[in-house]
C-alpha cells in the first residue's frame, strides 16, 4: 500500500498558503484513487496552527519539523527537515507545491532519499493503479504523462492546477521530528527581501486579467514618433484601474535591458512565455505584441483571450485569442481606462 | 588570493527556441522530430549563469572559469562555434543526449563525476553555476542534484544576482512570490547557484577570445567522456503538442468607444 506524504512549509503567519492546499487535495484525491494511507508533513518556525486546519484532512499521522531555525527559506535545513519528514513517515509518494522554497530543495532531498523527483507537475493521477504525473516539456510548447518506478517519488504540483482542500479545523497532535542543525547549516543567512514599490508592483498572481503589453508600444506612431511616456501612463492607469497583473513579450523586456526607449517599470520578470513565466490567469488581454510560436507560449495558461494590434494577421492572435480587435491601442485603451476611471 | 573563485557552469544545449518542435517516438522513448538537425543553441538560462560566471571572473582575480556541458558531440561542437567567442573558459565535454526526455538524474550524475574530474578544481572556492531551468527538460533539478552529489549544502535558485563582500562572503538575490526578490548571504564557497536572467547583457562575439578558447575546445571535444544515459525506471505515454486552435473573431472597421466598451464589458463581467 502506498503512503503518500503531503509536505508542506508554513507560512510567516504560520498559515498554509493556497498552493500548499492545493497540493493538499492533490494528495488527498490520490490516496483515495490508490486506496492507500495520507499522512501530513510541515516544517517552519510554528506549524501547530497549520496542523490543526488540517485536522479533518483524512490523514494518519502528522509530522513536524518545527523551530526558529526553519522559519528561513534556507536549502540547507529546508533539505534537513524535508528529510527528516520523508524518512520517517516512510512515504512512497511525496506531494508538495511548487513553491519557490519547495523548488529549491525537493530534488535534492529527493537524492539524499535515494529517489526520484519531478517538478512543473500539473496533474497526478492514478487511473490505471500506477500513479501517472503529467507536466510540460520544452517550455510549455510539449505535454507529456509519465510514470516512475523508483520511490519514494516526490512531486511538486504547480499552482492553479488544483482545487484547493477545504475542511473544517480541529485539533491535531503533532509527531515532532528532532532535526540537528550544525554551523555547517547555517553558512546561509536570509537577510531580507527586495519588493518592487508599490507603485511599480505590476506582477499580481492573484489577478483576474493578464495584461500583456508587446513591443509595438515603444514604436513609432501615426505622428512618426514613439510615445513611451504616454504608453507608460496608459499601461499603468489601465494596471491599477483594472488591478491586472503586467506580463511583456520577450522582446519588449529585452529593450528595457538594452537601455533603449522601454517601459520602465518592465523588468525580466514581467517576460511571459518561452524564456519568462508562464502565469495562469482567467482572462488576458494582449495590446501590440506580435510574433509566433514560441512568444505565444505566454498564452498558455490564460483562458479567456483578445488581442488589440494593428495586423490582423498578428501571430499572438490569430488561432490563440478569441477576438482579434484590429485597432490602435493607444486610443481603445485610454477610453477603457476613461470608462474603468468613471466606474 | 583567499578569496578567489573556481567557477564551474553547467550548460546543455537545445534546440533554437524558434524552430518547431515536434515530438516522434523514438526506440529509447519520446524525442524531437529531426532532434539532430535542428539548429541548437547553449541554453538560455545557463548563457546567463555563463556571462555572469564569466564577469566575477574577471572582477576576481585568480579565479577561474570552466563550462561543463554534456550534448551528442556534433551538437556540441557545433554550439562551441559561436560560445566560444563570447568568454574566456575551459570545456568540459560530455558526449550524450541533451533532450528535455531524458532522465536528468542520471545526466546530473554524469555531470557531478565530470565536476568531481576537474584537474585543478578547488572544491573549497567551488560555486557551481548553471540556468534555474533548462529550456528543454524545464524542471530546475539537474543543478540541484549535481550540488548534492559534490556535498554541497549551500543552494540558490532563480538568481538574479551575486555581490562579493571584501571579507569573501556573498550575496545572493532569488526570485521568490510577488515579483520579489529573496536576499540570502551565504559566508563562502561552495555553493550552487542557479541562474535566472541575472543583469547581464550578451558579451559581443570576440575573434581573438574564441581563437584563444578553440585550442583547448576542440581537445576537450575529442577527448568528450561518452556518457549513456537509461531510461531507469522512467515511463512516457501521451507526449504530444497542444493541438487547441481557438476559432479567433477578427473586428475590423469597429469605432474606438465601441471596443473600448465591448472590452471593459468583458473585464469586468464574472
Amino acid at each position: 500500500m502506498d503512503t503518500i506524504l503531503f509536505l508542506a512549509h508554513t507560512e510567516a503567519d504560520g498559515t498554509l498558503a493556497k498552493p500548499a492546499l492545493e497540493a493538499l487535495g492533490s494528495a488527498v484525491d490520490l490516496t483515495k484513487s490508490l486506496a492507500g494511507s495520507l499522512v501530513v508533513g510541515l516544517y517552519g518556525s510554528a506549524v501547530q496552527p497549520a496542523a490543526n486546519s488540517l485536522a479533518n484532512c483524512g490523514a494518519q499521522k502528522f509530522f513536524a519539523v518545527e523551530g526558529e531555525t526553519f522559519a528561513q527559506a534556507r536549502y540547507s535545513t529546508d533539505a534537513a527537515a524535508c528529510e527528516a519528514i520523508a524518512r520517517a513517515s516512510a512515504a512512497t509518494i511525496v506531494i508538495a507545491a511548487g513553491t519557490s522554497r519547495n523548488a529549491r530543495v525537493m530534488a535534492g532531498v529527493a537524492h539524499r532519499l535515494a529517489g526520484v523527483v519531478d517538478t512543473h507537475v500539473t496533474s497526478v493521477a492514478a487511473a490505471t493503479g500506477s500513479v501517472q504525473a503529467t507536466r510540460w516539456f520544452y517550455r510549455q510548447r510539449i505535454e507529456g504523462s509519465l510514470t516512475r518506478t523508483g520511490r519514494p517519488w516526490i512531486l511538486l504540483l504547480d499552482p492553479g492546477n488544483h482545487a484547493a482542500w477545504t475542511g473544517v479545523a480541529g485539533s491535531v497532535t503533532l509527531e515532532m521530528i528532532g532535526v540537528a542543525v550544525p554551523e555547517s547549516l547555517c553558512r546561509t543567512t536570509v537577510t531580507g527581501f527586495v519588493t518592487p514599490p508599490a507603485d511599480q508592483q505590476t506582477i499580481r498572481p492573484d489577478a483576474d486579467l493578464l495584461f500583456v503589453a508587446g513591443a509595438g508600444w515603444t514604436k513609432k506612431q501615426k505622428d512618426g514618433q514613439p510615445h513611451v511616456p504616454e504608453a507608460e501612463t496608459l499601461i499603468l492607469d489601465f494596471l491599477k484601474n483594472a488591478k491586472a497583473s503586467l506580463g511583456s513579450s520577450k522582446s519588449l523586456v529585452d529593450l528595457s535591458g538594452e537601455n533603449q526607449a522601454a517601459l520602465r517599470f518592465l523588468s525580466h520578470l514581467n517576460q511571459v512565455g518561452q524564456t519568462g513565466a508562464s502565469p495562469r490567469h482567467p482572462k488576458g488581454l494582449a495590446t501590440c505584441c506580435h510574433g509566433e510560436e514560441p512568444h505565444t507560449v505566454g498564452w498558455r495558461f490564460i483562458g479567456e483571450r483578445r488581442a488589440v494590434n494593428l495586423d490582423a494577421g498578428c501571430g499572438w492572435a490569430r488561432g490563440k485569442a478569441d477576438v482579434l480587435y484590429v485597432a490602435d491601442a493607444f486610443e481603445v485603451m485610454s477610453k477603457v481606462n476613461a470608462l474603468l476611471a468613471a466606474k | 588570493m583567499s578569496n578567489q573563485f573556481h567557477v564551474v557552469v553547467c550548460a546543455s544545449v537545445v534546440p533554437d527556441p524558434l524552430q518547431t518542435l515536434e515530438p516522434i517516438t523514438g526506440s529509447t522513448g519520446p524525442a524531437l522530430k529531426n532532434e539532430l538537425m535542428l539548429p541548437a543553441i547553449l541554453d538560455p538560462w545557463a548563457s546567463h549563469a555563463l556571462f555572469e560566471g564569466a564577469n566575477l571572473v574577471k572582477k576576481v582575480p585568480g579565479s577561474k572559469l570552466w563550462l561543463v556541458s554534456m550534448a551528442p558531440k556534433a551538437k556540441l561542437q557545433q554550439v562551441m562555434m559561436t560560445v566560444a567567442q563570447k568568454v574566456p573558459l575551459q570545456l568540459v565535454a560530455l558526449d550524450g543526449p541533451s533532450g528535455g526526455f531524458v532522465d536528468s538524474h542520471q545526466t546530473a550524475a554524469a555531470l557531478a563525476k565530470a565536476v568531481a574530474g576537474i584537474p585543478d578544481l578547488d572544491r573549497s572556492r567551488l560555486l557551481l553555476f548553471g540556468g534555474w531551468e533548462s529550456a528543454s527538460r524545464s524542471a530546475g533539478v539537474t543543478l540541484q542534484l549535481v550540488g548534492e552529489q559534490l556535498g554541497i549544502a549551500d543552494q540558490f535558485q532563480g538568481v538574479d544576482s551575486i555581490k562579493v563582500n571584501d571579507d569573501g562572503s556573498f550575496e545572493v538575490l532569488e526570485r521568490v512570490e510577488g515579483a520579489r526578490h529573496q536576499v540570502s548571504v551565504c559566508i563562502a564557497p561552495p555553493a550552487v547557484l542557479g541562474w535566472a536572467t541575472g543583469s547581464l547583457g550578451e558579451p559581443r562575439n570576440d575573434p581573438q577570445v574564441g581563437m584563444q578558447n578553440m585550442r583547448t575546445i576542440m581537445p576537450s571535444l575529442q577527448k568528450a567522456i561518452a556518457a549513456p544515459i537509461s531510461p531507469d525506471g522512467l515511463q512516457y505515454s501521451n507526449v504530444a503538442t497542444p493541438k487547441q486552435q481557438r476559432e479567433t473573431v477578427i473586428v475590423k472597421d469597429k469605432p474606438t468607444d465601441e471596443i473600448a466598451r465591448e472590452i471593459v464589458q468583458w473585464i469586468t463581467q464574472e
